[in-house]
């Protein structure tokens, strides 16, 4: 069966897709993913649509999907890479993709879930110089 | 408006629904349409394409391009035979949905197109007309 590749480096999994998908291709990159991020203990999932040509309500309902799935299971989700005429005809469409992170390149990107996880991070060991002392 | 030429593509597969995308694309470069046009217009047919499939149980979509004065067109009119839908009002609204998706398919194609025409018959079918002019 046709699958979309999804590379581990360290704690996170990229994807990139390069071909036309048909609905079925999305659907079964939504669960390879989920499976994925469960598997792997991923805590960062960065999605490059740079070689998508159109992102319709389908693809952007799967990648929705995959943004709160993937927060469900504690790891965060930018796309990347949305070409402007995409961006410009999916609010025509109506769709604002809410709750999805966006980065103009995979690098930007890279950067983006490396942030989330540092701020993530010092929630769970508290060194909150910051904060009002507790009484 | 002169027609220059049509071509009929059937909607039976996911598989189907990609390559009317793909001949609308080529269609839309041919007539000289800006990338973004292209975008637009390749968005609203997937749209559609999907809905005959899906909601239609499949159909046909015959692919035409125009000439009107100076003016160069493509046309795409999806026709199917299926159960159609019996409350047009409703289905054209933004969030209505019977299926899985988000209910943005009809009104939001209809946006993106400068011709949008829909009839439908309960029992008989449903044609969905969209153009975009250059």
């Amino acid at each position: 069966m046709e699958r979309i590749p999804i590379l581990q480096m360290g704690e996170f999994l990229i994807v990139s897709i390069q071909v036309d998908m048909h609905d079925r291709l999305a659907l079964t990159l939504q669960d390879d993913l989920t499976t994925r991020i469960s598997v792997t203990n991923a805590k960062g999932v960065l999605i490059d649509i740079s070689a998508l040509e159109i992102v319709d309500s389908f693809i952007g309902r799967m990648l929705a999907n995959i943004s709160s799935m993937a927060l469900i299971l504690d790891a965060q989700t930018v796309v990347t890479g949305m070409q402007p005429a995409v961006a410009i005809t999916l609010v025509e469409l109506g769709l604002s993709l809410p709750g999805i992170k966006t980065a103009l390149n995979v690098e930007r990107g890279m950067t983006l879930l490396r942030q989330a996880m540092s701020s993530a991070a010092p929630t769970l060991h508290t060194d909150d110089a910051d904060d009002p002392p507790e009484d | 408006m002169t027609l220059l030429k049509t071509e009929t593509l059937a909607i039976r597969s996911e598989t189907d629904v990609v390559l009317i995308r793909q001949a609308v694309r080529r269609l839309c470069i041919e007539q000289g349409f800006s990338l973004v046009e292209q975008t637009k217009f390749v968005t609203a047919t997937s749209e559609i394409a999907r809905n005959t499939l899906e909601y239609g149980g499949g159909g046909e979509a015959a692919l035409e391009t125009h000439l009107e004065g100076l003016r160069k067109g493509v046309r795409v009119v999806f026709v199917d035979q299926g159960p159609g839908i019996p409350d047009l009002e409703q289905a054209m609204r933004d969030g209505f949905s019977t299926g899985g998706g988000m209910g943005h398919g009809l009104g939001g194609a209809k946006r993106l197109v400068e011709h949008f025409q829909i009839t439908s018959q309960v029992g008989a079918g449903t044609t969905v007309s969209i153009a975009r002019w250059k």
